[in-house]
């Protein structure tokens, strides 16, 4: 199994990664040296093993229910690259299709 | 009193508590030396001057008002930049997060702060903790201490760099697969990777969830035990902090070895592990058993699927995790963008440099529909088998004694656009990540070049304490860590 440059651009898409043909042509090959290692995986027999996601048992610690004070809004807004202080959010590009 | 910078944390902090010396003096002394020394090396993104001589300030108060300062009273400390810190810039060594300064600390930073320990500044990282020689900084050049022509190891290489050189008695790192002891490694240093859940992660920016974990480096064995202290113990801001007090490692860690049963694994003894780094583990096992250890050969049979199967979880983890890097709530933006989607598009291709790049690409495949089961899931499932490989050599031996590098430090540049070869460097340190226990990296002699060795000591899950008492006392019975870098 080998990714081609459409398949890595393909993948960047999902990723929300633009590529440049530059680097999509450095990394494919470089991506497809390590899928050649993980293809070694395949010789490892797991049948009924189970697929730890981690490696202690992680539970829900539930703390008491009392309200604690959030960072302040003007705090937060402060760390955005482009804020509406009047409104009081984040300024993005449009979202939605149509006409702005 | 000797040269204040040659003092350890431990005898810093006693002089300080004690009035014996200020805290303004402590950390004077200190900057001064990174003003000196930190040209050469590297190893600070930022110094944090001002802060670093009030908060010292701020100690030498205390002392005089009658308050206790804490048990790192006046002790300068070096934080990897990916931990957060208010007010104060938290960069990851990435473009994307360049002038990101965030508004809380994490919970690290607040315990080395109520100890009475000076934040002094921010150290050098490969960009979001991913590689192996802090070279994928977009921020700056690291270099090894002992020979200014190699790498310092990474990704918490700054860190590393920073107490080998005598810049800070001790530093925090991160560590997914290696970053803490591989770095310890090539600078010569101590460096512990505890186990998983010890150390709150609360504020430090997420590379892998399942195998991130904070620790320290110091030049001694007491000094690691000192600040591991301070930073154990549960975290309810972190939903995977072990719901446990902080261990006593200052006393549990001293003591002899006699009996002590040490298990060589010989698969981390395989192909790609250089003659003088395999002798260096050797001569190491013979002092352990001079000191009363007894050893045997153990077999850890899924070792080879370790760095594919760390290779798939990491990467899928990190995908996820850096999805948030949008450039819409912080860090920088692309200009000029149509869509929503458009700008989080040319916000991550501008901030990212090629090998976060790559490990996002890779963990999305490995991610997506139709990949899923024979990628991540098969790798969860090894993942499983590498962890029962530990337990049952947990059965026969107290710890594992391996090479925590296969070479010692290479040059810079040599392998920066070889992403495998790079990856090779993690291939004895990756297991703990995948498995949750601790390792340590202690120094074990120089090779011909003049280059550290590192040796590294696994053991189970919670074995903090018996780690640095091996580690103890084969420091104590060699004079390896005395030896300072001239620069």
């Amino acid at each position: 199994m080998a990714l081609s440059s459409d398949d890595v651009r393909k993948v960047g898409s999902l990723a929300r990664l633009a590529l440049t043909d530059d680097e999509v042509e450095h990394l494919t090959p470089q991506l497809n040296d390590l899928l050649a290692q993980f293809e070694r995986l395949q010789a490892v027999d797991t049948k009924g093993v189970p697929a730890m996601s981690h490696a202690v048992p992680v539970v829900a610690f539930l703390r008491e229910d009392v309200i604690v004070p959030s960072l302040p809004k003007a705090v937060v807004l402060a760390m955005g690259p482009e804020v509406d202080e009047l409104l009081g959010g984040f300024v993005v590009p449009q979202v939605l299709a149509g006409d702005a | 009193m000797s040269e204040i910078t040659n003092l350890t944390a431990t005898e810093i902090a006693s002089a300080v508590r004690e009035g014996i010396v200020s805290a303004v003096d402590i950390v004077d002394a200190f900057l001064d030396r990174i003003a000196d020394v930190d040209p050469l090396v590297g190893a600070f993104l930022i110094v944090t001057s001002d802060a670093a001589r009030q908060a010292a300030a701020a100690v030498d108060a205390k002392i005089a008002a009658g308050i206790d300062p804490g048990r790192l009273a006046g002790v300068p400390i070096a934080i990897k930049d990916n931990m957060c810190t208010r007010g104060i810039a938290t960069t990851c060594a990435s473009k994307l997060l360049d002038g990101f300064i965030p508004p809380y600390d994490a919970t690290v930073i607040t315990r080395l702060q109520d100890a009475g320990a000076i934040i002094i500044g921010k150290t050098n990282l490969d960009e979001f903790a991913m590689g192996s020689s802090s070279e994928n900084s977009a921020l700056g050049v690291t270099r090894n201490p002992w020979d200014l022509s190699k790498v310092p190891g990474g990704s918490s290489g700054g860190s590393a760099a920073a107490v080998a050189a005598r810049l800070v008695p001790i530093s925090l790192g991160s560590d997914t697969g290696g970053s803490i002891r591989q770095p310890a490694a090539f600078c010569g240093t101590i460096g512990l990777k505890p186990t998983y859940g010890m150390v709150s992660r609360f504020g430090l920016v997420a590379f892998a969830s399942s195998l991130d974990q904070i620790g320290p480096f110091a030049n001694t064995v007491d000094d690691i035990a000192l600040v591991m202290e301070v930073l154990s113990g549960h975290d309810p801001k972190d939903s995977t902090s072990l719901p446990i007090d902080a261990p006593e490692l200052m006393k549990a860690s001293h003591g002899d070895i006699k009996g002590l049963r040490i298990g060589i694994p010989d698969e981390y003894f395989a192909d790609g592990i250089s003659e003088p780094v395999r002798a260096a583990v050797m001569e190491v096992v013979d002092k352990l058993v001079e000191l009363g250890a007894v050893v045997s050969h153990v077999s850890m049979p899924h070792t080879e699927y370790t760095l594919p199967a760390y290779y798939i979880v990491a990467p899928a983890e990190a995908s996820s995790n850096l999805a948030r890097y949008d450039g819409v709530r912080y860090g920088n933006r692309a200009s000029k963008t149509l869509s929503h989607e458009d700008l989080a598009e040319k916000t991550r291709e501008q901030g990212f440099g090629a090998e976060v790049k790559r490990r996002i690409l890779i963990g999305t495949y490995a991610l997506s529909a139709g990949y899923y089961d024979a990628f991540y899931h098969k790798a969860m499932q090894v993942r499983t088998l590498i962890q029962q490989d530990f337990v049952k050599a947990f059965e026969h031996v107290d710890v594992l004694i391996t090479p925590t590098t296969p070479t010692t430090a290479f040059g810079i540049g040599e392998k920066s656009d070889d992403p495998l070869a790079m990856k090779l460097s993690d291939i004895c340190t990756l297991s703990a990540n995948l498995a949750g226990v601790p390792g340590i990296s202690i120094p074990a002699g120089f090779d011909d070049e003049g280059l550290p060795f590192g040796v590294q000591l696994l053991g189970p899950a919670l074995s903090e304490a018996l780690l640095l008492k091996v580690s103890r006392a084969y420091l104590d019975a060699t004079n390896w860590i005395d030896q300072e870098p001239v620069l």
